[in-house]
């Protein structure tokens, strides 16, 4: 009994103490910037900076400063202007965006500043860039297809992917190595995986399908994409980050 | 030994372009050349739905055994027609989700999933019949009414244009054409007062290039074959697969019923272009020719079926005709360089076909109006076919039809006697009231038949207990595939119509067979209840 009772104390101290958001983890971050994609980034973009006299990641608010301000603005939004409520939206997702907020400040920086037009070059001729990934239907299919990459990552993270392509990768961009009992190996972007086959987009942008039985060896495979400073300077970096920042979809 | 032999024969036929090539509209064409691939709905351009491969055959088919399921998430009927390039089987599963499939084990690569707007609600079922394909780019329509084009290696979108308004009942349900450069798909919602269309598009940009109604406006010819004010919502839908001949650049597309369906009281005239074929040059949309099977209909009888072209020698003389088995009852073959009636003649029981006059336009027996006296029609408003695709073999030189036989009462009362829900026989198509629906539901039944383009006389039939909606594939194996809502996926002989093989697959089959090849080894594939099944020999 006594142990239960204090497992509830224990319970109970934590939803006290969420709202205060004192420690938030990874996951927090991580949730908050998901539905901050989703929900907020149409209109404050991808950097919190977008809108005049408002820049999260420098701790720049108009009308709420505290944690528990900004979770009831994001809520029940500002009326009369463009802000609208979000009144599907519980108190803690809304504490886990003020999480992610607070984090913006981190790595948006990046080491130099770039030049867009420049880094298009570089992205299409020197960096090898259009190998792998596509812009406006334009390059290979192979790695992700970058678009709108500026409105999911900023500037910094796409620095850091670039100079760290291994750090981090998401699930659905993992490549695959297969062995076939006759043949060569083939490497491939991972589309399924089941206990009896597997299927790839492969180096070549084929679809292919395996049998595991028919294969000697099978694995992820690590990225084929090279660190940016094997072929690019620093001033080359920052121009192709910027060209990268500025994609924002399908439009020019 | 026999084995060998056929994959010998085989291998002899096949055409190897160079591996993963994009579909280029030559390949589209000359399809025949490469029958391990099906590059369009029918295989073909000219819609035979005949597949060269013969590895299957009327020897080897009682081997024929699974290979494959793959179940698609949706309770919708499963009617697309799949499409296989260089291995890749790509499907739709309805309402509007894309999905790339490994040919020989079913294993999804991909699935774009597109979410409908809730406008789109066509008149019977969200349902859709299958896709296109131009180099990498893979086409569909939706039921609300737009056109996408997706990436057919990565399954992401290229683009998505509006066709026609979804709140205005329009909706696509067919499997586009691709026909040069151009990606040509027709309007659905003709029983919900559309004025239809068909449109064309530009295969790269989505950027519409001309658009047809399948009712003339103002001003132009056949506009005073509607009363008044009816031609603007008077439905001539176009929701199933066109056909394309290379010599004349014309692309042939049937129409759908005039709306109201029942009652055409309100829409007096002709109805053109309603219940027709219609021969447009795919390059500019214009008409260039006419066919209407059944003038001011009140039966409902689409002419939506897809049309089969054919090279034949007719009674001796070769002649390029289009052959067509009518939701109305009659089989027709047409000159598709004129428009021309050769021949025509019913199909199944009829009561009301009075001939036709000099100029080719179907008759009606004196006395076979529909009005307020009841009548017992044959065949009845569910005709004798409705969409399922059918097939010419040229190896045996005839035409092979899934159908069926009914009749039922008709009476036209002009208004509703009871309110809606009351009568549950009453439907929003028209002021009139149907009783009953089945004159007889034991005397309906499905067939397949093989009829003789000479004579329009059935060769042979195979009869089921229940009518069907499965279209039928022949191959050069001699075999005809096909099915019904019993369930039974079967195989027939296409020259005696004997049974060879039959698979029951749990659900209704509501789609046609298609068959390719991938590594020398031929699969016929067929969807049944929600899925899609895959056929093959044993291998050694």
């Amino acid at each position: 009994m006594n142990r239960f009772a204090a497992a509830a104390l224990l319970l109970a101290a934590g939803v006290a103490t969420r709202a205060a958001a004192q420690h938030a983890t990874a996951f927090d971050v991580e949730d908050g910037k998901r539905v901050y994609q989703q929900s907020c980034a149409n209109c404050h973009g991808p950097d919190g900076n977008l809108i005049a006299g408002i820049d999260f990641g420098r701790g720049a608010f108009r009308r709420a400063f505290t944690d528990d301000e900004l979770s009831r603005l994001i809520i029940a939004g500002i009326p009369n202007t463009p802000m609208p409520p979000n009144p599907t939206m519980s108190v803690e997702q809304a504490a886990r965006v003020v999480d992610y907020l607070r984090s913006m400040g981190e790595g948006r920086e990046t080491a130099a500043d770039g030049d867009a037009a420049r880094g298009r070059s570089l992205f299409q001729g020197k960096g090898e860039c259009s190998d792998c990934h596509a812009v406006r239907g334009e390059g290979s299919r192979v790695g992700p297809d970058l678009t709108s990459i500026g409105l999911v990552r900023r500037a910094g993270e796409i620095e850091r992917s670039l100079l760290d392509p291994e750090a981090e990768v998401q699930p659905e961009n993992r490549f695959y190595k297969v062995s076939p009992k006759s043949g060569e190996p083939v490497v491939g972007r991972l589309l399924n995986r089941d206990t009896f086959t597997v299927q790839l987009l492969d180096l070549d942008e084929r679809l292919r399908s395996f049998r595991m039985a028919d294969l000697r060896a099978h694995g992820f495979d690590g990225t084929p994409m090279p660190p940016a400073r094997d072929k690019l300077s620093t001033q080359e970096i920052a121009d192709v980050v910027s060209y990268l920042s500025s994609l924002r979809g399908t439009a020019e | 030994m026999r084995t060998t032999a056929s994959c010998a024969g085989f291998a002899a036929l096949v055409m190897y372009w160079p591996i993963h090539a994009q579909v280029t509209f030559e390949r589209i064409a000359n399809a025949t050349r490469e029958p391990q691939n099906w590059l369009s709905y029918s295989g073909t351009v000219d819609n035979q739905r005949y597949s060269r491969l013969e590895q299957i055959n009327t020897r080897t088919v009682g081997k024929l055994d699974l290979q494959w399921v793959w179940q698609a998430r949706s309770l919708e009927k499963f009617e697309a027609t799949a499409l296989v390039v260089d291995g890749i089987l790509y499907t739709v599963q309805a309402p509007n989700d894309v999905v790339a499939l490994d040919a020989e084990t079913g294993r999804v690569f991909w699935t774009y999933h597109h979410e409908p707007a809730p406008e789109g609600r066509p008149c019977c079922g969200r349902v859709n019949r299958g896709l296109a394909i131009l180099g990498d780019t893979l086409y569909m329509g939706t039921i609300d009414a737009h056109l996408l084009a997706i990436d057919a290696k990565s399954g992401k979108l290229v683009w998505d244009s509006v066709v026609a308004d979804a709140k205005k009942n329009y909706s696509i349900t067919m499997s586009p054409n691709v026909f040069k450069d151009k990606v040509i798909v027709g309007t659905g919602g003709g029983d919900m007062g559309i004025r239809g269309y068909i449109a064309a598009f530009d295969a790269k940009t989505g950027r519409e290039a001309w658009r047809f109604y399948t009712i003339p406006g103002p001003g132009e010819p056949g506009h005073d074959s509607w009363s008044g004010e009816s031609w603007r919502t008077g439905g001539a839908a176009v929701w199933n697969a066109a056909a394309y001949d290379p010599e004349t650049n014309l692309g042939f597309w049937g129409t759908g019923n005039p709306a109201p369906d029942w009652d055409g009281s309100s829409r007096l005239g002709d109805n053109l272009y309603s219940n027709s074929v219609v021969a447009l040059d795919v390059d500019t949309g214009e008409l260039k020719w006419h066919y209407q099977f059944t003038p001011h209909d009140e039966l409902d009888y689409d002419s939506t079926q897809v049309p089969v072209l054919a090279d034949i020698d007719w009674r001796g003389t070769p002649r390029k005709v289009m052959l067509w088995a009518n939701r109305n009852g009659i089989l027709y073959v047409l000159d598709r360089t004129t428009g021309a009636l050769i021949t025509g003649k019913p199909y199944v029981e009829h009561n009301w076909f009075g001939g036709f006059d000099a100029n080719g336009r179907l008759l009606r027996k004196p006395g076979m109006d529909i009005n307020k006296e009841p009548k017992l029609f044959k065949p009845h408003v569910h005709g004798a076919i409705n969409w399922a695709p059918t097939s010419f073999s040229p190896r045996t030189g005839l035409y092979y039809v899934s159908h069926w036989e009914n009749s039922g009462i008709v009476a036209m009362e002009g208004a509703f006697p009871q309110p809606v829900g009351v009568n549950r026989r009453q439907t929003g198509m028209g002021q009139v009231n149907l009783e009953p629906f089945f004159n007889n539901d034991e005397e309906a039944y499905g067939v397949i038949r093989a009829y003789d383009p000479d004579t329009l006389d059935a060769k042979w039939e195979y009869r089921m207990a229940d009518i069907t909606w499965a279209g039928v594939l022949t191959t050069a194996g001699d075999l005809v595939f096909g099915g019904g809502r019993e369930g039974y996926f079967l195989a027939l002989d296409a020259r005696t119509g004997e049974l060879l093989w039959r698979e029951s697959l749990g659900g209704q089959i509501n789609s046609a067979p298609m068959s390719y090849s991938v590594n020398g080894r031929q699969y016929v594939a067929i969807a049944a209840g929600s899925s899609l099944f895959s056929f093959a020999l044993p291998s050694e």
